[in-house]
């Protein structure tokens, strides 16, 4: 019986290593895989665009929500699932370059990039997008109560502004924490004090954006929410305009534009790519006008390029805040835990 | 050996299974778990993890939640159980059909919808948590314990009652002995299930809760301390093989009754005006408790502004930049990665039923059989990551990973229901067939298939429900931008703007709809082929 067993599992071994084997080979790879998140979106226009010029086929791979795909990255690093990654940005970067997971490469395209976006002088890493975090509020639910909206950070621990505000859960949310980070760059150590007060003006955590944005705030369609302001991005209006059937003319929910957290999202050639040249390629083509000019409304950031056009839309209806919130990302990464264990202590418990 | 054609498939019952639990299960796993305790290069500290009061908390969390769900599910589910597996009443097949609805449901989807629900001060909290959990699993109790139920012969409870056995008498004495191995099967995935919940725990629970699995996620993913998540992990695992090993046991307790019987010679119409409301009572409480949040689900697909409209339906057939496709491209992939992970599961499951309910067979091969369901889903995944990291195993990117772990989570369910069936199977049936000269192959095929055929069509049906849900693993692997329904789900609910919350919802209607259709055509496909 025993060595009936054994031989079954070492001939299924067998024929499984064999299946394998026939797909390997040396041959020079017509393939370019992209590593990504589950947010990532390309028009298909775009994509073949790609595919003809570099005569490669643009292989998709998501694997998770950001966090998930750098911890993959590094589990991984110098034996890449992929050859290029996309999608990390500055709260990850740090432990992304830490890791290890890039190869260096410079592109001829950063010249139109505003160096502000730049992060990394070694360019293990390449900024594609940017995105603000922002607080947005519900236009329609302040005018109807003739309550001026709340305009700075500041204002929004007020008492007219008690049990108005719903926020995400940093420990789980990608927003809520970019909206922590916010309030450490804008306080630095008094921080907690400020969250003290939001918690004691009623500040409602949830855990995802999900339920914030869909569920407790008043301002998106067809919501029964009755929380006017919430933590979300600056493109958020946008989406509401044009998602919205007839499209309203002006947008029915607004920026605090005094509340917002830069979010880079950079692109790097992984260390042990397959095919390096393919990637170098493809992070170019990321840089270009063409796919720069489809960001908006694929993925609701804005581009890096300087060259690239807005669509209209986000011409008339988005803000692109002149100074927003930003802090290092070592200094994101060397204290994270540490920040979002704080905040959990004087916010949850 | 391979001239003794019985002795080549009982090998086959088990080395089968076992290779490929070897292979997606345990190889991964371990490298993962080997790579966590391995990363600071010194193994002394596991203590810190373990006495953290904080570990302390979530074990304690996790354990009672788990047994509380289980019960809150058992009462809400015997109940209709017991009418599904006795009576015979029209619409019987779509009940059992509609119950396994809620079971695919993205835990996300279902989630909003409770919030809507629930009264104020109950939506947030372990309140919150047990009923949801109650709401995803009742199908599991439902489905296995009446269709066990339904294989057990009329005449010894009548017997008894005869005698003069009160009611309640011959309900403890004789119908629960007999339904135990279905009751620790049911319980046994359902307690499983809660154990191991994530996505509830987090919205449901509230930042204040934690299990064992959300810790694990949070450690690995947002701390990034894989040691911490590896001996979590491990703590979940000894966790889970203990619970296993009870409700084996208890499973494998067999009261030899009549043997099991056809669906057809045991359900009977409801006969008194007591037994008809038995039957509307069970359903109703079942259809209200259901209903509503599901009602609140096809509620908001058809929210159009302040009135409705079927505009989000439309919509489905447009491409979309949130999916790089049309959302009917992803329900046609759903279909096909279900119906892959069904063929796995079922071939694979069925096998290893045998083995297990073989009493000589080995218990090892059990209690690994339902570790899948209790392993942490996002270590799993990144354990696929680096296992399969080089040729001639690099199978990162290839899509068939997808319905190889999806049959992985409906491995369990297919021996559970399969193999109390075939325990339950009388040895003497068997013996006189071979005595009146039947091979063992005929044997089975005519014996047991047919008593079996049942349960393997159940099996199948809640593979294909579990295949389209997406559970566990198959979460955290990359893949192929080949979106499926879940996937789209998540993709919509994640953006802003009311066509994207509509569309969301409108697919979450669309999956309901799939999974009720294709578990009542599998009940159809048992009836036509004899098997019912």
């Amino acid at each position: 019986m025993t060595r009936c067993h054994k031989s079954a599992l070492v001939a299924l071994l067998a024929a499984v290593l064999l299946a394998a084997a026939g797909c390997g080979g040396d041959h020079p790879p017509t393939d370019v895989v992209l590593l990504t998140h589950d947010s990532f979106a390309v028009s298909d226009a775009v994509r073949q665009e790609f595919e003809r010029d570099s005569g490669l086929k643009l292989k998709i791979l998501k694997a998770g929500d950001a966090g998930e795909v750098v911890t993959k990255a590094a589990l991984t690093a110098g034996n890449p699932q992929g050859d290029v990654l996309f999608g990390v940005d500055n709260t990850l970067l740090s432990r992304a370059l830490d890791a290890d997971v890039f190869e260096p490469y410079e592109s001829a395209s950063l010249e139109n990039v505003d160096p502000e976006l730049i992060l990394d002088p070694d360019h293990r890493v390449t900024p594609i997008d940017h995105g603000e975090v922002c607080l947005n509020y519900d236009k329609a639910w302040f005018a109807e109560r003739g309550i001026a909206p709340p305009r700075t950070l500041e204002e929004v621990t007020l008492e007219r502004y008690r049990d108005l505000l719903v926020v995400e859960n940093p420990a789980t949310s990608s927003p809520g924490l970019t909206f922590l980070l916010a309030t450490i760059a804008r306080y630095g150590d008094l921080w907690q004090g400020y969250w003290r007060k939001l918690r004691a003006n009623g500040v409602l955590v949830v855990d995802g954006w999900e339920e914030a944005y869909t569920v407790r705030f008043s301002g998106a369609a067809g919501s029964r929410g009755n929380r006017p302001i919430v933590v979300s991005y600056s493109s958020s209006p946008v989406a509401e305009v044009i998602f919205r059937k007839p499209r309203p003319r002006a947008a029915p929910t607004a920026v605090i534009e005094d509340s917002c957290f830069r979010q880079i999202e950079f692109a790097g050639v992984l260390r042990g790519a397959r095919n390096e040249e393919g990637a170098r390629q493809l992070v170019d083509f990321m840089l270009s006008k063409r796919f720069q000019e489809d960001i908006p409304l694929a993925m609701f950031v804005f581009p890096v390029n300087r060259e690239a056009e807005l669509p209209r839309e986000f011409v008339e209806y988005a803000v692109v805040p002149r100074l927003p919130l930003e802090l290092p990302p070592d200094e994101i990464e060397a204290n994270r835990d540490r920040w979002v264990r704080e905040w959990t202590d004087i916010v949850v418990r | 050996m391979g001239s003794d054609p019985s002795r080549l498939w009982r090998t086959a019952t088990y080395a089968v299974p076992l290779a490929f639990l070897a292979l997606f299960f345990a190889y991964p796993l371990l490298s993962i778990l080997e790579r966590g305790l391995r990363a600071d290069g010194s193994l002394a500290s596991p203590l810190g993890v373990l006495t953290d009061p904080l570990t302390r908390d979530v074990v304690w969390f996790t354990f009672w939640q788990a047994l509380a769900s289980t019960a809150l599910t058992f009462a809400v589910g015997l109940p209709a159980a017991y009418v599904l597996g006795r009576f015979a009443f029209r619409g019987r097949s779509v009940v059992r059909a509609l119950v396994v609805v809620p079971f695919v449901l993205p835990t996300v989807v279902v989630a909003l919808a409770f919030l809507a629900v629930l009264p104020a001060g109950l939506e947030r909290g372990w309140i919150a948590i047990l009923i949801a959990h109650a709401f995803f699993n009742v199908a599991v109790v439902v489905l296995v314990v009446s269709t066990f139920w339904a294989s057990l012969d009329r005449r010894t409870s009548e017997v008894a009652a005869t005698l003069g056995a009160a009611p309640a008498r011959n309900f403890r004495e004789i119908t629960l002995p007999l339904l135990a191995p279905s009751l620790a099967a049911a319980s046994s995935i359902v307690f499983l299930f809660s154990f191991t919940s994530f996505g509830i725990v987090l919205i449901l629970g509230g930042p204040a809760y934690s299990t064992i699995e959300t810790e694990i996620y949070n450690q690995a993913v947002r701390i990034f301390d894989l040691r911490a998540a590896a001996i979590l992990s491990i703590v979940q695992l000894i966790c889970v093989g203990v619970a296993v090993w009870i409700t084996l046991k208890l499973e494998a307790f067999v009261v030899v009754g009549a043997g099991p019987r056809s669906e057809r010679d045991v359900l009977r119409k409801p006969r008194t005006s007591r037994e008809r409301g038995l039957v509307v009572g069970a359903l109703g409480l079942l259809a209200v408790f259901l209903g509503v949040p599901l009602a609140v689900l096809v509620e908001r697909s058809i929210a159009v502004g302040d009135g409705y409209g079927l505009d989000a339906y439309r919509a489905l057939a447009r491409p979309t930049s949130a999916l790089l496709a049309t959302p009917w491209e992803a329900v046609w992939n759903s279909l096909l990665y279900a119906g892959a992970a069904t063929v796995i599961a079922v071939v694979i499951g069925g096998l290893a039923a045998f083995a297990v309910a073989n009493s000589t067979g080995p218990r090892a091969l059990d209690v690994l059989l339902m570790l899948p369901l209790g392993a942490s889903a996002v270590m799993l995944g990144f354990g696929f990551v680096i296992a399969f990291d080089r040729a001639p195993i690099d199978f990162r990117a290839a899509p068939w990973i997808v319905p190889v772990v999806q049959a992985l989570v409906a491995l369990p369910f297919v021996v559970r229901i399969v193999a109390p069936t075939l325990r339950a199977i009388d040895e003497r049936q068997r013996e006189a067939a071979a005595v009146l000269g039947a091979s063992p192959g005929r044997v089975r095929r005519e014996i047991d298939l047919p008593i079996v055929g049942r349960a393997l069509a159940v099996a199948a049906g809640f593979a294909f429900a579990i295949s389209l849900g997406e559970f566990g693993a198959t979460v955290f692997l990359a893949r192929p931008d080949t979106p499926t329904l879940p996937v789209a789900i998540f993709r919509f609910l994640g953006r802003p703007g009311e066509i994207n919350a509509a569309q969301a919802y409108a697919l979450a209607v669309v999956l309901m709809a799939l999974t009720a259709a294709s578990i009542f055509a599998v009940g159809r496909l048992g009836v036509r082929r004899g098997w019912v």
